[in-house]
């Protein structure tokens, strides 16, 4: 029983993490029906400034540990935002009447330039992020002994999700986003302006990719130029696994296939839980071939 | 001046011209109706004047203003809503949803909230099911959300692309009255219909599109009498 609520909090600290990535898949999958390839690799900028930012701008010693990460937790979300709507600007709206495959074209270009660009600045090697910063105190729940960083880390992304979802159903802009993804010519008629539409996404979607890599950075001590690959296809995965378009669903999967992963490492191997994360996406896809949550709602002629 | 001016418009979809310079006019308070056969170009011409299609050659003035100089989405802030062809309702929003989604212009919630209440008298129906999914509407209360959402706009001048496609009759005799009471509220209508009968008795005046073409324009009366009229789209 301790062991699987240890696996269980476990996973949802990585599924968290996984949900917050998946966002931006899904968010700019809805409106542009593009896969931003270069998602992942936006993800790793944001452990990368986060690094920089924590090591050689002193803001610890300016702000104490909490003020400093909570600093740099905004800076790196605002920073990798910046990225994301030059990337939309500059790799994919010029391409916007073009069909897709030229987009996907762009896209995959867009991801080797920024993963070769991090590897040109930084090195071809691991960073450790500074374990002064590390939130390193434990939780008494439930009668486990709960890594203070883990707590983090479920709050940050869970407050994230919610934030974003309050938006997306509670707020007009966020009305206007959902309309966009559902037929963006109809949603231009209504007055909305696309173009707009877009590049909010694309400052939302890297805004939370960033803040995730960020968060691996702080939770697993370690950092490298190609963790955006890996952790991109997970997210991109768990997209998939919820229903690509579907936010909710990019939210739910994240959880899932961490917790997967984690109940799967634990009990069974770590060697394999990769291979059981993929199992299980492939059988929910042959019974649901559209995701957990995706399409529910049927167009009526 | 006219409200809506279209001046040899032409529209070419990738290497294909569709619309071979189009001139239409539509004065304020009339319901002017565009007939013609399928592919005609009936639908580009709606969708020309909202933005969506961005014309190749000629102008447009909506109130003396060139709309062409405007950014697509701005036409709707200047007064003019389009119910377009198959409806296009949001179908994983709520009705009550795609009705504010027709406000989106208006910024001052007083009056979105009386639009919102004269639609509901024009289409008790929608109040019914305000919270009901608009994609699990019949394809008549999808209709009726379809012109309440423009509706919404507050527009001077209203864009109906085949508000009776697909209804049962009685329904297609109801929609035509609410065009009219729409009419009757000060809404100008520019409406594309396939009903050419239906339509010409509603209208004050027509054209006649041919693959891309104004071939005919005249009085409503005068069309519903023309021999060719009749014989073309009045079914003899």
């Amino acid at each position: 029983m301790e062991q699987f609520l240890q696996q269980l909090l476990n996973g949802l600290a990585v599924g968290g993490i996984y949900a917050l990535v998946a966002l931006g898949y899904t968010m700019v999958y809805g409106v542009m029906k593009l896969i931003n390839f270069a998602h992942g690799d936006i993800f790793t900028i944001g452990a990368y400034l986060g690094l920089t930012l924590l090591v050689s701008c002193n803001i610890a010693g300016m702000l104490g540990p909490v003020g400093a990460l909570l600093a740099v937790f905004v800076m790196v979300a605002l920073l990798t935002a910046l990225v994301g709507y030059l990337l939309e600007r500059v790799a994919y709206r010029p391409l916007r009447n073009a069909g897709r495959l030229s987009a996907v074209v762009s896209a995959l270009g867009a991801s080797i330039f920024f993963q070769n660009a991090v590897m040109l600045i930084y090195g071809a090697r691991f960073y450790v992020y500074p374990d002064f910063l590390r939130p390193d105190f434990t939780v008494h729940l439930l009668g486990l002994n709960v890594p203070g960083v883990r707590l983090l880390v479920i709050g940050a992304t869970v407050a994230l999700m919610l934030a974003l979802s309050a938006f997306i159903q509670r707020t007009r802009t966020g009305a206007a986003i959902r309309a966009v993804a559902i037929d963006p010519g109809a949603a231009q008629l209504m007055g909305i302006n696309v173009d707009r539409v877009i590049s909010l996404v694309f400052l939302i979607g890297p805004g939370l990719g960033g803040a995730a890599g960020l968060m691996v950075g702080i939770y697993y001590g370690q950092i490298d130029f190609t963790m955006g690959w890996s952790y991109g296809l997970k997210a991109f995965t768990a997209a998939i696994l919820g229903g690509i378009g579907n936010i909710p669903g990019a939210m739910l999967g994240g959880l899932l296939l961490g917790v997967i992963e984690a109940l799967a490492a634990g009990y069974v191997a770590m060697a394999w839980k990769d291979a059981i994360a993929f199992m299980v996406l492939i059988l929910i896809l042959i019974i649901r071939p559209t995701g957990i949550l995706g399409e529910r709602t049927a167009e009526k002629l | 001046m006219s409200l809506l001016e279209l001046s040899q418009v032409r529209v070419r979809y990738g290497s294909v011209e569709v619309l071979h310079g189009i001139d239409l006019r539509v004065d304020e308070g009339e319901i002017v109706t565009i007939l013609g056969a399928n592919g005609a170009g009936k639908s580009t011409t709606l969708l020309s004047i909202s933005g969506l299609v961005r014309p190749c050659g000629g102008d447009i003035f909506f109130d003396g203003k060139q709309l062409l100089r405007y950014p697509s989405h701005s036409v709707v802030g200047m007064g003019i809503a389009q119910s377009p062809e198959g409806r296009r309702v949001f179908g994983a929003m709520s009705v009550l949803e795609n009705l504010r989604l027709g406000a989106f212009c208006i910024r001052d919630k007083t009056r979105s909230e009386r639009s919102l209440s004269w639609i509901f008298d024009l289409f008790p129906r929608l109040f019914e099911r305000r919270d009901q999914l608009a994609g699990t509407l019949s394809g008549g209360e999808q209709q009726m959300l379809a012109i309440g959402r423009a509706l919404m706009a507050e527009p001077r001048l209203l864009l109906l692309d085949e508000p009776s496609l697909g209804l049962a009759p009685l329904l297609v005799r109801s929609i035509f009255d609410t065009v009219r009471a729409i009419n009757q509220r000060g809404v100008t209508v520019l409406l594309v219909e396939q009903n050419a009968r239906a339509a010409l008795r509603l209208a004050t005046r027509g054209y006649v599109l041919e693959v891309g073409r104004v071939v005919r324009e005249d009085v409503a009366a005068n069309l519903l009498a023309d021999p060719g009229v009749r014989e073309a789209y009045l079914g003899g």
